[in-house]
């Protein structure tokens, strides 16, 4: 009864945070706090509407606001490993923790590893959105792949192709026609890249 | 030895009696009897308003122990949803994201940035949207001091700790076998007394102590919650024949409603003590109950409430609309089937005051043994109810206008969010054009179309697409030639 009363008082927090396996190890790794993980865990439940404990492709494909989006496919993409056709909860949060704001108040010691929310993590992932056979280099076809889905029938393929051609003019330095991902990161040295590109959990 | 430890367990035996004895006085006399005639002691309103002094005092001492640590993360005044949103529209976006190109390209052309722009959005959609957060409990901004509802409240202060443990003992100690008594005793003189008026055969006689049975039940059960219920614009209250609807939060809606006036209610018959107690319900007035096989064919469903609505001297019947408990900071899409029976209907708006406690009923996340301790042990119910003018169908609507028509006004009274996000969006052409949409707004950016005005942008609180007003100028970029 004592139990009973404790578990309805305590609310289910903690009764969700003992369900999922490893928990402590995983807020370690990616720096989120256990009401981020809740409410993670919350979404990944909502979002597994068959309760196999995995998400596939189609259970991102539900969410109406992704679909609307011109890249909302590689964005899927991005949770999937090549190959794998199921992403499991600490997959999920894994990749999610690349895009958590960076602590203003860690301490920069150099012998602890770089924590996964740094600027090159999500740099390394916006690269990847553009090279998706994951060669190390942004080509020109990949490129244009990236701006026909993000214009797809607005512009026409010349004005594509022209623009493809300039971007990789400006960006690529050592002239191979391609953008690896240092040329990457200094192309885009002064953009705030933590402002930009984070989520920010109000609480 | 053995003589006085019998004589010390008889005194404690008579002890435990003549405790036993005062506790039912006092909840008879001071508890039931007037609940039972819906006179109220003024107990409740004194116990609320010292809750009030009480809640407000730890929200004050939480505020100030954030400002004396700041490393504490503070809770901002919560919009809906997990994460915050930048306001922008697309333009802004794109055009803060280019800032760092210095060239003269800088205005239009494509700048390897503007991936962001989407990918951040597309990221947000994956962490939180709109429809699932109807389906959390609302949070609150302040700690109302109950345990479940403290996320991220560390340690403040001595005295709010002893304040919260002096409140977990009244809640449990003293507040919950109260209103369990209570509870029990209105469920049993439901099913005691709504049997006994089954066996009168005279129609008015048993129409009118049928209704005062239930109203006495549904009024002690509603002290055994502590609910304090305020009704408003009574004159629009429900009459005979007709379709009362109201928003979905939790089972207890039902009591709220009930307390007021009687309604024929509409279900599934369940097993077990549901069942014994519905059984007995129908015994003194029609009820609407239905098998679960019946429960599919949506015909045979419309067709039984109809020919309920049809005999006027019916009690009103109680429809949720939604179909589920949705958490009370919105109304979601009402299914059109209640809209379909004809008749009138009168839209009922219920809000719940979260600050006293979380009425609304996650059915994934708790059973409903598990909510009714929850609901027991907080501190108490308040609640609202608006009775808004009766509604009929116009000429020219049909069931899905009609029901929109009336989920807006209930929506518009509560002070609850009218959600329009409904399943039409399920259709992938409808997608497709949003998408369409955003491909026109960035191409506007890159290639620069003149006179081009796109129609859509990002609103800022809820991230949703919302038809921008008034043309905007855009500036027509140019490629630069080679």
């Amino acid at each position: 009864m004592l139990l009973f009363c404790l578990s309805v008082e305590m609310g289910s927090t903690n009764s969700t945070l003992s369900k999922i396996p490893n928990v402590e190890e995983l807020m370690q790794e990616t720096g989120f706090t256990p009401a981020h993980i809740v409410r993670l865990y919350d979404r990944f439940e909502a979002l597994d509407k068959e309760k196999t404990g995995h998400l596939r492709p189609q259970d991102f494909g539900a969410i109406n606001r992704l679909a609307m989006n011109p890249i909302g496919d590689r964005i899927i993409g991005a949770f999937f490993s090549p190959g794998q056709e199921t992403v499991d909860f600490h997959s999920f949060v894994r990749i999610l923790a690349h895009f958590r704001p960076a602590d203003k108040n860690r301490p920069k010691d150099p012998s602890m590893p770089e924590p996964v929310n740094n600027r090159t993590s999500k740099l390394k992932f916006a690269f990847q959105l553009y090279d998706q056979d994951k060669d190390g280099k942004i080509s020109r076809a990949e490129l244009l792949q990236v701006l026909r889905s993000m214009l797809e029938m607005q512009v026409t393929e010349e004005q594509l192709e022209s623009i493809a051609d300039r971007t990789i003019q400006e960006a690529d330095l050592d002239k191979d026609d391609a953008i690896s991902f240092e040329e990457f990161r200094k192309s885009l040295e002064k953009v705030n890249i933590d402002h930009k590109m984070s989520i920010r959990f109000l609480r | 030895m053995t003589d006085l430890c019998e004589g010390g367990m008889e005194d404690l035996w008579s002890i435990a009696v003549v405790l036993l004895q005062v506790w039912f006085s006092v909840m008879i006399g001071l508890i039931m009897i007037p609940a039972m005639f819906g006179l109220s002691l003024g107990v409740t309103s004194v116990y609320i308003q010292i809750l009030v002094k009480i809640l407000e005092w730890a929200t004050l001492r939480i505020e100030r122990g954030h400002r004396e640590r700041p490393t504490l993360p503070v809770p901002a005044t919560l919009p809906f949803g997990l994460i915050q949103r930048e306001g922008g529209s697309m333009e802004q976006e794109m055009g803060e994201l280019r800032r760092y190109r210095t060239q003269s390209i800088s205005r239009g052309e494509f700048a390897l940035s503007d991936s962001f722009y989407f990918y951040i959005k597309g990221l947000e959609s994956i962490v939180d949207d709109q429809v699932t957060q109807r389906f959390s409990s609302e949070e609150l901004v302040s700690w109302n001091l109950l345990t479940r509802t403290n996320h991220n409240f560390h340690f403040i202060s001595l005295r709010l700790t002893i304040i919260w443990g002096l409140g977990v003992i009244i809640r449990y100690c003293v507040l919950f076998p109260l209103r369990i008594t209570l509870a029990i005793i209105g469920l049993t003189w439901l099913v005691i007394g709504t049997t006994l008026v089954g066996f009168l055969p005279n129609k008015r006689v048993k129409n009118w102590l049928s209704e005062l049975v239930h109203l006495m039940c549904y009024r002690i059960c509603a002290r055994g919650l502590s609910a304090t219920i305020q009704y408003h614009n009574k004159e629009n209250k429900p009459q005979k024949g007709g379709i009362c609807v109201a928003n979905h939060t939790s089972p207890i809606d039902i009591v709220i409603l009930a307390n007021d006036g009687c309604y024929a209610m509409v279900g599934q018959s369940h097993g077990g003590l549901m069942g014994v107690i519905q059984r007995s319900m129908v015994r003194s007035c029609p009820h609407v109950w239905f098998e679960r096989s019946e429960m599919r064919d949506r015909n045979a469903v419309t067709s039984r409430l109809r020919a309920h609505v049809a005999a006027k001297t019916n009690l009103p019947i109680l429809i949720f609309p939604e179909g589920t408990c949705i958490n009370n900071t919105s109304v979601m899409m009402f299914k059109k089937g209640s809209f379909e029976i004809g008749g009138t209907i009168y839209p009922v708006a219920i809000k719940y005051d979260p600050r006293f406690g979380d009425a609304f009923w996650n059915s994934a996340k708790y059973n409903m043994v598990n909510y009714l301790l929850r609901m027991m042990t907080s501190w108490a119910i308040v609640v609202n109810v608006w009775y808004l003018p009766p509604m009929t169908r116009r000429e020219k609507e049909d069931a899905a206008q009609f029901a929109n028509r009336v989920k807006s006004a209930i929506a518009h009274q509560g002070g609850l969010l009218d959600m329009s996000w409904d399943g039409s969006l399920k259709r992938a052409k409808v997608k497709e054009e949003f998408k369409e949409q955003q491909q026109k707004m960035y191409s506007s950016m890159v290639v620069g179309k003149k006179g081009m005005a796109p129609d859509w942008t990002v609103a800022p609180v809820t991230g949703d697409l919302v038809a921008r007003r008034g043309k905007y100028k855009t500036d027509s970029f140019k490629i630069l030639p080679d």
